[in-house]
């Protein structure tokens, strides 16, 4: 039986969908229905694979104010990135097939997230030693893909700049439907493994002792994670915020740490939000600024005064 | 049956567990006692293979705890850790439903909620079961944790200081709730206990381990003698004898 909070959330996303798709139409409706629908989905998936990574990552790391970006996952996608365009230069990059590109970097970035996190997730580091790691991470990561940045023609570094920042404007008709497929996969996976997530988040120990090979368990959803911050950071560059964001309200709304209801009340919040705030930014406010980074300006003040309030308890 | 055959730890420089060699057989409580830093937890832990066995080997009924799959593993033998970090958003209901997890990976179905139902009321929850755990004192949690592991339903149950935390009255009222279980249901409980006194009375067997060996084995009468405690401990203490179970004066 579907909870009732789930539907009513469910129904606003629909809303909010189908504003999206029809609010200030003109001039040729059938081309703006084209551009509109390629930007639904990619909305929409970016917001579900944030969504869903953001929670798995926060029940792996048994924390409730971690996200994979604060962890500098998304720094270490764009490392792949920069280091793929040194060693291929701007002209071998620009011509290999975007989606063979993403591939690469995503299975680059999956394979450094496992070797850099697996260690240090089996012992359950505490709170601030795993923010200072993540931070330190991040900002090698970025050093480094500065660092290339400044090795590599400046031609060659215009391809990459762009994805550098966050913009939910920019469409990547390319990556859609690659980035569709992951987030896809990953999240029927995701959904199936709901039961033992909610076992994941009780502690090594506990979850050993019902059964749970840890180890493996923790790099399986690794990776899915690392699939799904991939994802994102390819289709619109780093968000640090949003996924904390969305799944505190999320958590909020459903009352609950359960995966079978926090999982979809996560996704369609995000969805609800990606929607809606840009429909309000766009139409109403005539574009005066940015979602990225009205979203992460939100994100920030909630990650903050997530940080207050724990610190407290 | 839980085989331990010259199991020794070393973390480090620390030697934690030195040749270490016991049998338990089914059935009963054993209480693990002795100072700080004896090894008792680590003993526990590796039987419940939380930790890897460095050296020796441990089987339970039979299977390897090293080589056995940690499912079929978790079906014969539950463990409760000190202080599991549980603080989210879970009812306590939810909390003990996870222990039938191993059985049914999730899903829980009538004979599910009959045994859910059963460990809450033993274990006195029942008033207790629709709050949530970050609401509750550090003593209920350990009561909703110490349910969990009943609900799992295995043949032994590990349960490491469980009266931590709890007040004379609960820890009075969960000693006799793992007595019963060894009683009624036919459990086998090993529990690690600082209060010798709960050990005096409520177990039938005593194992006392110091610097990583097991010092003293037997029943309550024959491990609680001041000369033994003078050896686990370190100093002397009056044992005096009531109504034919010893009472050891461990506070003077």
């Amino acid at each position: 039986m579907p909870d009732k909070r789930l539907l009513i959330l469910a129904a606003l996303a629909v809303v909010v969908a189908v504003a999206f798709m029809t609010v200030g139409l003109r001039g040729n409706i059938g081309f703006a229905l084209e551009l509109r629908a390629v930007r639904l989905v990619t909305l929409i998936q970016v917001g579900v694979a944030i969504a869903i990574s953001t929670v798995v990552f926060q029940t792996v790391t048994a924390n409730r104010v971690l996200t994979p970006q604060i962890m500098g996952l998304d720094a270490l996608y764009m490392f792949g990135q920069m280091a793929l365009v040194l060693a291929l230069g701007s002209v071998g990059y620009v011509a290999l097939d975007p989606r063979l590109k993403f591939v690469g970097e995503a299975g680059l970035m999956m394979a450094m997230a496992l070797v850099l996190f697996l260690p240090m997730l089996r012992r359950r580091f505490d709170i601030g030693l795993l923010l200072l790691t993540g931070v330190v991470l991040g900002v090698l990561f970025r050093s480094l893909a500065s660092l290339i940045a400044r090795l590599i023609d400046p031609n060659e570094f215009a391809v990459v700049q762009g994805s550098s920042f966050a913009d939910f404007n920019t469409v990547r008709p390319d990556l859609v439907i690659v980035g569709l497929m992951v987030t896809t996969i990953a999240a029927i996976i995701i959904w199936r493994l709901r039961h033992l997530l909610d076992i994941v988040a009780l502690g090594a120990d506990s979850a050993t002792g019902l059964g749970v090979s840890w180890t493996k368990a923790l790099a399986g959803l690794l990776l899915l994670v690392a699939a799904l911050v991939a994802v994102s950071t390819a289709l619109v560059g780093p968000v640090t915020f949003f996924g904390l964001l969305v799944v505190a309200l999320a958590e909020r709304i459903v009352d609950s740490r359960r995966h079978r209801l926090l999982l979809p009340a996560a996704m369609l919040t995000a969805v609800i939000v990606l929607l809606g705030g840009q429909i309000v930014l766009q139409h109403l406010l005539g574009g005066a600024a940015t979602l990225g980074v009205v979203i992460e300006f939100v994100g920030g003040l909630v990650f903050l005064a997530m940080l207050i309030t724990t610190s407290k308890r | 049956m839980i085989e331990i055959k010259n199991v020794s730890l070393r973390l480090g420089d620390t030697q934690i567990l030195e040749d270490v060699s016991l049998t338990m057989p089914k059935g009963g409580v054993t209480a693990l006692v002795g100072p700080n830093g004896a090894g008792k937890s680590s003993l526990l832990s590796l039987i419940a293979r939380l930790q890897p066995l460095q050296s020796g080997s441990i089987s339970v009924d039979g299977l390897p705890v090293d080589t056995t799959p940690s499912r079929r593993l978790a079906k014969t033998l539950a463990i409760l850790r000190q202080d599991p970090a549980v603080a989210s958003r879970l009812k306590v209901r939810e909390l003990v439903g996870f222990g039938r997890f191993p059985h049914q990976r999730g899903r829980i179905d009538a004979n599910d909620m009959k045994l859910i139902e059963a460990a809450l009321q033993q274990f006195g929850l029942m008033d207790l079961a629709d709050r949530f755990l970050d609401n509750l004192s550090g003593g209920q949690r350990q009561r909703a944790m110490v349910a969990m592991a009943f609900c799992q339903g295995t043949d032994y149950m590990l349960l490491d200081e469980p009266l931590n935390n709890l007040d004379m009255l609960f820890a009075r009222q969960l000693m006799r709730d793992l007595r019963a279980a060894a009683d009624n249901d036919k459990r086998t409980v090993i529990v690690v206990l600082h209060d010798i006194n709960h050990a005096a009375v409520y177990a039938d067997r005593i194992v006392a381990m110091k610097s990583g060996r097991v010092v003293a084995d037997g029943p309550p009468a024959e491990v609680l003698q001041p000369d033994v405690l003078a050896r686990v401990f370190g100093y002397d203490m009056d044992v005096i004898d009531v109504g034919g179970a010893p009472l050891v004066l461990h506070h003077r």
